[in-house]
C-alpha cells in the first residue's frame, strides 16, 4: 500500500419518514455502503436550515447531504419543495464561498428505496472524496476570498432587489 | 448543572456485535465522552433485563439522560422511552442511535463500524442532553366518523361503527352508493350475483339510524385533528327534494330526453335526463343532469314536474353546504380504469368488437344494456369466439409497473360466463396466471376443465387486417405462445381487454384535501405495509378498499372491517394523545414579519394582527420544523428538534474530525448563521 487514501466525513440529515426508513431498509436488505456517512434524524428535509450544513462544513465535514422524500410524497405534503429552493440557494451560496456543487447533494428516497439511498450516498462518497478534503475554516484564514465572496453575494442580491423602471 | 448520561450498547444477538466491538464502543463513551456516568454493553437492550438495567441507573446512579445504541428508533424508541418513564425519567430525555440499521449491517469492515458507531453515539450524547422534558397533549375524540366513499369498502366500514353504536356520516360522489361493485355481474370464485349480495348491504345502510347517508355530495375541506375534525360537505343540487320523492319513478317514465349513461354504463347504455343509476339505487331518489335536461337547456319541459305525484321536483333546488364535526376519517374512495385507448395495438375504439373488462361486465348483467345477452357491438350476433387480453396498462413498463391483481380471476370468470351463455370457444392471453386466494386456484382448475383455451404470452395487436381466408371478418390477436415457443395469430369475433386498476384521476388532489400522501402511482400510503395495512401518517385519517392498492372484494371488505376497527379503537379510549414534537414562537423575538404564516401547509400559524406577532396553534401543528428553519430571527423553536439540539448533533458526529482540526470543544448554542 501506498499513501493513505483520504477517507472523506459526509454528514446526511435524514427525513423521517422516507429517506430514514429508507436507510432502515438499507439495513434490513444489509445493502453495503461505505462508512464515511453519518446520518442526523431531523422531522422533514423542509426543517434543515442551511445553517445545519455551513456548521457541518465548516465543522470539518467534507460535504453534506440532504434527504426527503419523493416530490409530491412529502409527510407534510409540500414541505420538500421547500428544502428544495433553499437548496438552490444554498448551493448559489456555497459556490461563491468556494465550496465545489458536488459537496452537497439533496436526494430523494422514499421509504422503499433502500438500494436507491445507498447508491447515492456511495456516489457522493466517491465524488467527494475525488474533490479531497474542504478544510473550509482553514481555508477562510487563509485569503481575503471569504470578504470577496460576501461583497460579490450583497452585489448580487442588490441588483435582483432592483425594481426595473 | 451538568446531566448524567447513561449509555448503553445493544448487542443485538451478534446482529451488531458481529461488526462493531461493542465492548469498546461502551468503554470508550464512558472514558472520553463528558457527562457519561455510565456506560454498558448487553446482550439484548430491548428484553426486559436489558430495560430493568436502564430503570435500576436511573434509580440508583440518579442518570438524567439516556442514550441507547441498539436497532433504529422506528423500532424501539418507544420501548426505551417506556422504561425511561418506568422509572421516573421524561421519556423525551432518551434518544437512540441506529448502530444496527446504519451500521453493522451496512458497513463491511468491523474497524470503520466501530468508529463509525463512535461518532454516532457522541452524537447522541451531545444531543440527549439538550434535549427537553415534553408531555403529550390529550384531546378528546368526537365519536363520530366520516367516511368517504361508499363502495362496498365504505359500505362494510360504515355498517360496522353503525353497529357498534357510533354515528357515522357515509358521503359518496355518485348520486347511489354501491360503488363498482354494483356494476358488476357475478363475483369470483363463487359466481354468486353481485347485486345478490350487495344490495341487502346497500338497504341496510340506507335504513340504519345511525347512519346519515350523503350521496351526490363531497367534501370540499377538512380541518382540525385527530379527535375533532371539522368536515365541510357540498351536497350538488339533485333537483329532487329527497323527503318528498316516493322514488316511484314516473318522472324517469315520462322524461322525454335520452343520453348516453357513460358512467354506470360505461357508454353501453341509455338513460334519461332524470335519472338513478340503477333500479336498486339506495337511496332511489333521482337526480336531474342539467347538462342533457330540456329544461335546463330551452327553459320548457318540466314533464318530470308534471307528473310527480308528491311535488318532489324542485328546479330551483342549489348546492348546499353542510358542515360535520367528526373525531374521524376513513377514505374508501376506490379506483379508476386504465384507459385502454392508450394502447392503440389492441384497437379500442377502432375495433367495435373489442371490448374493455367492464363493458362486458356490464354485458352480462340481467339489468345491464343487453339484458344480459353477451353480444358483439351491433346488439344482436353471438360470439363464437373470445379472446381475453390480461394485463392491459398493468405489468408494464409503458404504463404501470404493477399487477392489478384481480384480472386473472376476472378473465376467469368471463370465461366461464362465455362459455356458460354462448357456448363460444375462449382464448386467455395471460403473463402469469395468478390465483392466490382461497378457493381461486381450485377455480383456475374447473376453467381449464371446462375448456377454456390458455396461451401463455403478451399480445402483440390485435387487428382486423386478415392474411388468410379463415381470418377475413374476424379481430385477429397476434401473440407469442411462449410455451409452444410460436407466433401465433387468433381468429376471434370479440375481444376483451383487462384493464389496469389505477389511483382515482383526482387522487392526489383528496390526498392533499386530508394531508395523506400517495406512492409514486398515487394510490394512498399506510402506515405501514404490513403490521399498520389501514392508518395513514396521518393520525385520525384512515384508509380502505382499493384506493390504497388494488385488490379483489373479500380483501375490500377486510380492510373496510380493520379501519372500523381501528376507529372504534380511538372511540372507545374517549382521549388522544398528540405528540408534543412541535413549533411555538417566542412573541419577543417574533418581528411579525409573516414569513412563516405561508410556509404551513395545515395553516398552523397565523398572525396575530393585534399583537402584531405570529402564533402557531399547536394543536394543528404536525411538527415538520420547516418554519423552524425559516424564520429569520430564529424567533420559532421546534421541540425536539430545535437548532441547539441540532448543532450538538452536528458536532457530536464530526467530534473525531473538529478536535483534530484544532478546534475546540464548541460549546452547544444557538448560533446565528444567516439562513
Amino acid at each position: 500500500m501506498t499513501e493513505e487514501q483520504f477517507e472523506p466525513k459526509i454528514v446526511a440529515f435524514l427525513c423521517n419518514w422516507c429517506s430514514y426508513r429508507a436507510a432502515d431498509l438499507a439495513g434490513t436488505a444489509r445493502i453495503k455502503y461505505q462508512p464515511n456517512v453519518r446520518m442526523i434524524r431531523v422531522m422533514c428535509s423542509g426543517r434543515v436550515d442551511p445553517a445545519f450544513v455551513l456548521k457541518a462544513l465548516a465543522l470539518g465535514a467534507d460535504g453534506v447531504m440532504i434527504a426527503g422524500c419523493h416530490p409530491g410524497e412529502c409527510h407534510y405534503m409540500v414541505q420538500n419543495y421547500k428544502a428544495m429552493r433553499r437548496f438552490a440557494m444554498l448551493k448559489h451560496t456555497l459556490d461563491k464561498f468556494g465550496v465545489e456543487n458536488d459537496r452537497v447533494r439533496l436526494q430523494w428516497a422514499s421509504a422503499a428505496e433502500g438500494l436507491q439511498l445507498a447508491t447515492a450516498i456511495n456516489e457522493m462518497i466517491d465524488q467527494v472524496r475525488e474533490l479531497g478534503p474542504l478544510n473550509w475554516s482553514a481555508r477562510w484564514s487563509e485569503n481575503g476570498q471569504i470578504e470577496a465572496a460576501i461583497q460579490s453575494l450583497i452585489v448580487e442580491h442588490a441588483e435582483a432587489m432592483e425594481v426595473p423602471a | 448543572m451538568s446531566e448524567k448520561v447513561g449509555v448503553y450498547i445493544c448487542h443485538c444477538g451478534s446482529n451488531i456485535a458481529g461488526v462493531v466491538d461493542v465492548e469498546e464502543v461502551a468503554k470508550w463513551a464512558g472514558e472520553n465522552i463528558e457527562n457519561v456516568t455510565v456506560s454498558r454493553d448487553y446482550k439484548f437492550m430491548c428484553s426486559s433485563l436489558g430495560q430493568a438495567l436502564i430503570e435500576d441507573d436511573i434509580k440508583n446512579e440518579g442518570l438524567t439522560r439516556v442514550v441507547v445504541g441498539a436497532c433504529s428508533p422506528h423500532l424501539h424508541e418507544k420501548t426505551f422511552r417506556r422504561a425511561c418513564s418506568n422509572a421516573g425519567l421524561n421519556p423525551y430525555l432518551c434518544q437512540m442511535a441506529s448502530l444496527r440499521e446504519q451500521v453493522s449491517w451496512v458497513v463491511e469492515d468491523k474497524q470503520a463500524a466501530t468508529a463509525k458507531a463512535k461518532a454516532m453515539i457522541s452524537g447522541a450524547v451531545r444531543r440527549v442532553q439538550l434535549q427537553e422534558e415534553l408531555e403529550p397533549t390529550e384531546v378528546p375524540v368526537n365519536p363520530a366518523t366520516l367516511i368517504v366513499g361508499a363502495g362496498i369498502a365504505g359500505i362494510q366500514a360504515a355498517l360496522e361503527l353503525a353497529d357498534g353504536g357510533y354515528p357515522v356520516y357515509l358521503v359518496e360522489r355518485e348520486p347511489s352508493i354501491g360503488g363498482h361493485m354494483a356494476q358488476f355481474d357475478k363475483t369470483f370464485p363463487t359466481l354468486d350475483c353481485a347485486a345478490c349480495i350487495l344490495t341487502p348491504r346497500m338497504s341496510e345502510v340506507g335504513a340504519h339510524t345511525n347512519i346519515t347517508m350523503m350521496t351526490y355530495s363531497e367534501v370540499e375541506e377538512l380541518t382540525g385533528f385527530v379527535g375533532s375534525f371539522h368536515a365541510r360537505i357540498k351536497k350538488k343540487a339533485r333537483f329532487v327534494n329527497e323527503e318528498a320523492c316516493t322514488g316511484c319513478g314516473i318522472c324517469i317514465e315520462k322524461c322525454p330526453k335520452k343520453v348516453i349513461d357513460d358512467v354506470f354504463e360505461v357508454g353501453m347504455g341509455m338513460r334519461k335526463s332524470i335519472y338513478r343509476s340503477f333500479p336498486q339505487a339506495v337511496p332511489n331518489t333521482p337526480v336531474i343532469d342539467t347538462e342533457s335536461c330540456i329544461y335546463f337547456e330551452r327553459g320548457k319541459c318540466k314533464a318530470c314536474e308534471l307528473f310527480c305525484p308528491t311535488n318532489a321536483i324542485d328546479f330551483e333546488q342549489k348546492d348546499t353546504y353542510l358542515d360535520l364535526d367528526v373525531g374521524n376519517v376513513i377514505l374508501a374512495t376506490g379506483y379508476d380504469l386504465f384507459d385502454v385507448k392508450k394502447m392503440p395495438q389492441y384497437g379500442y375504439g377502432r375495433l367495435a368488437n373489442v371490448f374493455t373488462s367492464l363493458e362486458f361486465e356490464r354485458m352480462c348483467n340481467a339489468s345491464g344494456p343487453t339484458d344480459g345477452k353477451i353480444v358483439l357491438r351491433d346488439g344482436v350476433t353471438e360470439p363464437e369466439s373470445v379472446a381475453i387480453v390480461h394485463c392491459v396498462g398493468s405489468r408494464d413498463e409503458n404504463h404501470n409497473k404493477y399487477c392489478s391483481s384481480i384480472c386473472c380471476m376476472s378473465a376467469l370468470k368471463f370465461g366461464h360466463l362465455v362459455m356458460e351463455k354462448t357456448g363460444a370457444e375462449v382464448h386467455s392471453c395471460y403473463i402469469d396466471m395468478r390465483t392466490n386466494q382461497k378457493g381461486y386456484e381450485e377455480f383456475y382448475q374447473r376453467l381449464l376443465g371446462e375448456g377454456m383455451h390458455f396461451i401463455r404470452g403478451k399480445v402483440a395487436d390485435v387487428t382486423d387486417a386478415a392474411r388468410i381466408k379463415e381470418e377475413e371478418g374476424k379481430l385477429i390477436v397476434q401473440v407469442e405462445d411462449t410455451l409452444l415457443g410460436k407466433q401465433r395469430r387468433i381468429p376471434v369475433d370479440m375481444v376483451i381487454l383487462m384493464a389496469a386498476l389505477e389511483p382515482r384521476y383526482d387522487a392526489r388532489d383528496v390526498g392533499l384535501k386530508f394531508g395523506i400522501s400517495c406512492s409514486m402511482e398515487g394510490w394512498f400510503t399506510e402506515r405501514h405495509p404490513k403490521l399498520d395495512p389501514v392508518a395513514t401518517m396521518t393520525d385520525g385519517i384512515f384508509i380502505a378498499g382499493a384506493a390504497q392498492g388494488p385488490k379483489d372484494i373479500p380483501a375490500t371488505v377486510v380492510q373496510g372491517a380493520a379501519a372500523s376497527a381501528r376507529v372504534q379503537g380511538m372511540i372507545s379510549s374517549g382521549m388522544v394523545k398528540i405528540e408534543p414534537v412541535v413549533a411555538t414562537i417566542d412573541e419577543e423575538r417574533c418581528s411579525g414579519c409573516r414569513i412563516c404564516n405561508n410556509l404551513c401547509p395545515f395553516n398552523a400559524i397565523e398572525f396575530l394582527a393585534e399583537k402584531e406577532v405570529s402564533f402557531i396553534n399547536t394543536v394543528l401543528c404536525k411538527g415538520c420544523g420547516t418554519c423552524v428553519a425559516a424564520c429569520p430571527a430564529q424567533a420559532i423553536s421546534g421541540a425536539h428538534y430545535s437548532n441547539a439540539q441540532i448543532f450538538a448533533e452536528i458536532e457530536g458526529l464530526l467530534y473525531d474530525v473538529y478536535s483534530s482540526n484544532g478546534h475546540k470543544t464548541a460549546q452547544p448554542e444557538i448560533e446565528s448563521v444567516p439562513a
